[in-house]
């Protein structure tokens, strides 16, 4: 099964019953498969008139309490980012799916990994945060389904898939396991308010002081989320002198230039967050006391390497190797990179 | 670590994506790891189109392959362009209906005219099936048998005229390039 048709697979599983897109490479399979499927578990698969219509067609369906997702591809995702700011706003749950592209602009359809500050800092106006996975393989973005369509639910509040267009076009034995589906009440839905006081979803406050308070709790949420949800993945940390940190499809080709190297004797380890907000801090913490070199190797110029400085306090050295545009680290290219550092 | 790594080339419309699409499927079926990764730009009929399969008895790393063990070129402008990414002792199978085989390659080049010989089965379109066929006999990354299999399940869902067809372009491709193959 192929990355794309994996995501939208495990969204049918994970309970999502309405799903809006519009077309854009390397994310159409995902589109298409929903389609084609969503209707057999008698859910709504629609193509939108734009990717405006799709993001505030999710912001309905979850407004109306059911489990909502739309995907697309890096200038795309541009277009949605203001119903995705009111969805943080209005604290509603949805799912995001960004197999991203080169950049900027309309840009190639290259696999990229250049839309990571979007995702983890914001993206759309105001201060909100979504919680950001990043799949490295099919199997896992099928898993990652599961997580995310939870987590919406369980925060209200959005939750973006970070894949890159590798991983949406790559195929790879999956197998379907179904999935555990925790229910949420959601007594804020707008079911019809026969019998009840009418819900009101919004993310307006005029009223002096209103809106202060709801930042206040959307912040106490944020940090709720920022110690229960950093998510990574180690390896080989033990006796390492170089940590390499990578995250998605760029892991894929760093571990097995890691693995190369570690056959050969080198002391390497591996770091792959896979949530990217909040980023897993929490993974360098137990290295803070040693001096070792890092590496930073991501399919943009430089953005998840802000992070890693971040989580090292800025106090060990760091070096970056990262290309874009169509543009991917090789593994020679990497196994050099690292040889320099050793 | 025992993990063959795969460049398909070839022009759009030969079923190159389909020829590894079940060179891929048929490595799942014999428990193997594998990934395909296809090239999804502008391919159009007559353009050129390419994917990579990885097989490996291990996770496998990167599913994009820079270095090739195997290239299959099923024509000319292919052959030039991934030529240069297979390793030295990588083996090459060329069809050399559409392509020029370069001379001088001592070991590990394979040489077989896959378009004529599904032209003479009756389709040339089956030529990709004969690739594969040889493909698998040349590099044992998988068994001839399971792709057969597959072919099988194919055929009955689609055109059984077709799928008799590209059950002998496997076999003629596997003899084509082993002598012998057929007795294993």
């Amino acid at each position: 099964m192929s990355g794309n048709d994996a995501i939208a697979e495990g969204a049918i599983r994970a309970g999502c019953r309405f799903y809006a897109g519009y077309p854009i490479t390397p994310q159409n399979e995902l589109t298409a498969y929903m389609a084609e499927h969503m209707p057999e578990s008698g859910g709504v698969a629609i193509q939108a008139e734009s990717e405006l219509a799709a993001i505030n067609m999710v912001f309905g369906a979850a407004a109306a309490g059911a489990r909502a997702m739309t995907s697309s591809s890096s200038p795309g995702i541009s277009l949605k980012q203001e119903g995705i700011s009111y969805l943080a706003g209005a604290e509603l749950p949805g799912v995001i799916v960004n197999m991203m592209r080169g950049g900027p602009g309309l840009g190639n359809i290259a696999p990229s990994q250049s839309d990571y500050f979007q995702a983890t800092r914001g993206g759309g106006h105001g201060d909100y945060r979504c919680l950001v996975l990043a799949p490295a393989s099919v199997e896992e973005a099928f898993g990652q389904m599961f997580e995310a369509f939870d987590r919406a639910d369980r925060y209200r509040n959005p939750v973006i898939i970070l894949g890159d267009g590798m991983l949406g076009q790559m195929m790879e034995p999956l197998s379907v396991s179904p999935g555990r589906i925790k229910s949420y009440a959601k007594p804020w839905a707008l079911t019809g308010c026969k019998g009840r006081a009418p819900n009101i979803i919004r993310s307006l406050y005029l009223k002096d002081g209103a809106l202060e308070d709801v930042n206040l709790r959307l912040q106490k949420k944020y940090a709720l989320m920022r110690r229960t949800e950093q998510r990574w993945e180690s390896a080989c940390l033990d006796d390492a002198r170089v940590v390499v940190v990578a995250y998605g499809g760029m892991f894929r080709i760093v571990k097995g230039a890691v693995r190369k190297l570690r056959e050969a004797g080198k002391k390497i380890g591996l770091i792959r967050p896979i949530s990217l907000w909040p980023f897993p801090d929490r993974a360098f913490e137990p290295l803070l006391k040693k001096r070792l070199s890092y590496l930073a190797v991501e399919m943009s110029y430089g953005q998840m390497i802000e992070d890693v400085r971040l989580a090292l306090c800025t106090r060990q050295p760091i070096e970056f190797l990262g290309r874009a545009g169509g543009g991917i680290p090789t593994e020679e290219a990497i196994i050099k990179k690292i040889k320099t550092m050793l | 670590m025992n993990e063959t790594r795969i460049i398909i080339a070839g022009y759009g419309g030969q079923g190159i994506l389909l020829l590894g699409k079940i060179l891929a499927q048929a490595a799942m079926q014999e428990g193997k790891r594998v990934t395909f990764l296809p090239a999804y730009g502008a391919e159009v009929r007559g353009g050129t189109a390419n994917c990579m399969v990885v097989v490996s008895d291990e996770e496998i790393g990167s599913p994009f392959v820079e270095q090739a063990d195997v290239l299959v070129a099923m024509n000319e402008p292919s052959l030039r362009r991934f030529e240069g990414r297979l390793k030295p002792r990588g083996v090459m199978i060329v069809n050399s209906s559409l392509a020029q085989p370069p001379a001088g390659r001592a070991t590990g080049a394979v040489s077989v005219p896959f378009t004529d010989i599904a032209l003479k089965l009756g389709n040339a379109r089956s030529a990709n099936m004969v690739a594969l066929g040889c493909c698998a006999a040349s590099t044992q990354v998988v068994a001839l048998k399971t792709i057969s299999r597959i072919l099988q399940d194919f055929a009955g869902k689609t055109n059984k005229q077709l799928g008799e067809i590209n059950q002998q372009a496997l076999l003629a491709g596997s003899k084509a390039c082993t002598p012998g193959a057929s007795q294993r």
